[in-house]
């Protein structure tokens, strides 16, 4: 169970944003926070299915670009209406440059 | 607590109540049958969906039942005893209250002229979506009078369908309320690439009913002839049962800052409130924006417990019509200059500026969501009445969010 895959180097995001990562039929969001982690999410919102790399990263918070649905983006936790259901998080590792998201 | 109106707002108020701590009784009354569900989607999702649709509930019946809060769904409240603080319903129930909220939101304006047709519809509920839908076939004529959101997210929903459509406009242009021309054209061009017609400075003189479609005749005497003709004229606040009850009512039943109605534990929130504006110094609005239906819940309730908190929300509405997203945050009529700023891929955003230079509006449009980041730190900045830089808002490799922290 350490199916580790490049999502991005780490100079692709900037820090407080987010990216998408497509894999395998899926889809993620990437985080770099502004204290210089990294972090990753199931890339959908799970209030209406939209992608969260389109939306606005303050802090530890990724807020849905459609309906303002938060989530704390290191633990995947929803901060309350429109979104009730918790986003997954995966776990991430930077070596060398590259940043790295354990899938399975 | 009582909720009148069981959409985006009541149901939100009703579950605000709980979250903030109310441990008594709560009970939300709805006309629809269906348990409360989500307006946006039917005049997008609900029309193209390959498969049935359902209506997209809001929350689960079990969260209901999880936070105890009771839903009286196909009722209406008849009348309010203000003195006896009691909520009478069509079936003669008698539901006492200590704070009452209406949230009863808006309905389709009619057209008068439509009204003996019976091949004219509007759309408000489930129902009417579902029915549109299944006049939405290939070759099918749909008519839609009037250029604003719901018209045109219908008539790109219809063309998605394979029916050929025309919109009527009476203004001389489509979205005249709320939604600059710079953009209007950019939307009014999309749709006549899908091959809409859009008659814009053109009154209708009369609707005469067919045994299968209506006959319009224009007010440059042409006639049309529509399978089904869409009323899409704006949208007139349900006030009666407030007005019956004696509280003040103008353009949507009047509030103060705190959402108060002029009974001080009667509330009212969402579509059917017209309520003083703070961040534009406290103009009198009534917005129809699922956004703002949600966070007038949330306030509503907070203040039914005792918070006395003010409304200070910036406004805030989107469209989806074909692969475009529109955003606006503020109300652009609020602007004397206008600032345009490219994002690539065609997407840009105007920022609309007061002539203190107060930025007070933004409007964007692109491909997908590609607007929406921006909008919401533009939104931000609205809020705290920021000034920002002319030169740092056109340029787009300055980044918006480090005007945010200037």
């Amino acid at each position: 169970m350490s199916n580790w895959v490049e999502a991005c180097t780490s100079n692709d995001i900037d820090e407080e944003d987010v990216m998408r990562f497509d894999h395998a039929g899926k889809t993620f969001a990437v985080y770099r926070s502004p204290d210089d982690e990294f972090f990753a999410t199931d890339g959908l919102c799970t209030h209406e299915h939209i992608h969260l790399a389109d939306g606005l990263v303050m802090d530890e918070i990724i807020e849905c670009p459609k309906h303002n649905g938060r989530f704390n983006y290191k633990t995947g936790e929803a901060k309350g209406a429109p979104v009730c259901i918790n986003l997954k998080t995966y776990p991430v590792k930077v070596e060398a440059g590259k940043v790295l998201i354990q899938l399975g | 607590m009582v909720i009148i109106g069981a959409g985006e707002c009541g149901v939100r108020a009703a579950f605000a109540l709980r979250e903030n701590g109310y441990g008594g009784p709560v009970t939300l009354i709805g006309t629809e049958k269906h348990l409360p569900y989500e307006r946006p989607p039917l005049s997008k999702e609900a029309m193209v969906s390959e498969d049935h649709p359902s209506p997209r509930t809001i929350a689960a019946e079990s969260l209901f039942n999880e936070k105890n809060i009771d839903f009286i769904g196909s009722s209406t409240a008849t009348s309010i005893d203000r003195g006896e603080k009691r909520v009478a319903l069509e079936d003669g129930r008698q539901i006492p209250y200590e704070r009452l909220l209406f949230a009863t939101g808006a309905i389709p304006r009619p057209l008068p002229l439509a009204a003996g047709s019976k091949h004219c519809t509007t759309l408000r509920s489930f129902e009417d979506a579902l029915a549109i839908r299944a006049r939405f076939q290939p070759g099918a004529r749909i008519v839609i009078v009037g250029g604003g959101f719901i018209g045109l997210e219908l008539a790109a929903s219809a063309r998605k369908r394979g029916a050929s459509v025309t919109v009527i406009e009476a203004q001389s242009r489509i979205m005249m309320r709320g939604v600059p021309e710079e953009i209007a054209k950019v939307i009014d061009t999309r749709h006549r690439d899908e091959g809409v017609t859009i008659l814009c400075d053109t009154g209708i003189v009369s609707f005469a009913d067919n045994a299968e479609n209506v006959a319009i005749t224009l007010s440059t005497g042409n006639v049309i002839v529509a399978d089904l003709a869409i009323i899409g004229i704006g949208a007139t606040p349900v006030t009666a049962l407030a007005e019956a009850s004696s509280l003040e009512t103008g353009n949507g039943i009047v509030v103060n800052d705190w959402l108060q109605t002029s009974d001080p534990d009667v509330y009212a929130a969402g579509d059917c409130c017209i309520f003083p504006l703070a961040v534009y110094g406290g103009r009198r609005v009534r917005l129809e924006a699922w956004r703002n239906a949600q966070e007038q819940g949330a306030l509503a309730a907070r203040n039914m417990l005792g918070a006395q908190e003010p409304h200070q929300a910036v406004p805030w509405f989107w469209s989806d019509q074909y692969e475009l997203g529109l955003q606006v945050a503020g109300l652009s009529d609020e602007g004397t200059q206008t600032i345009r700023r490219d994002l690539g891929d065609g997407a840009f955003i105007l920022f609309h500026l007061a002539a203190d230079g107060r930025l007070v509006a933004a409007s964007g449009i692109g491909p997908g969501n590609s607007v929406a980041k921006d909008i919401r730190l533009a939104e931000m900045l609205i809020a705290r009445g920021a000034t920002p830089d002319i030169a740092q808002l056109a340029a787009s490799d300055v980044k918006l969010k480090s005007l945010l922290a200037a």
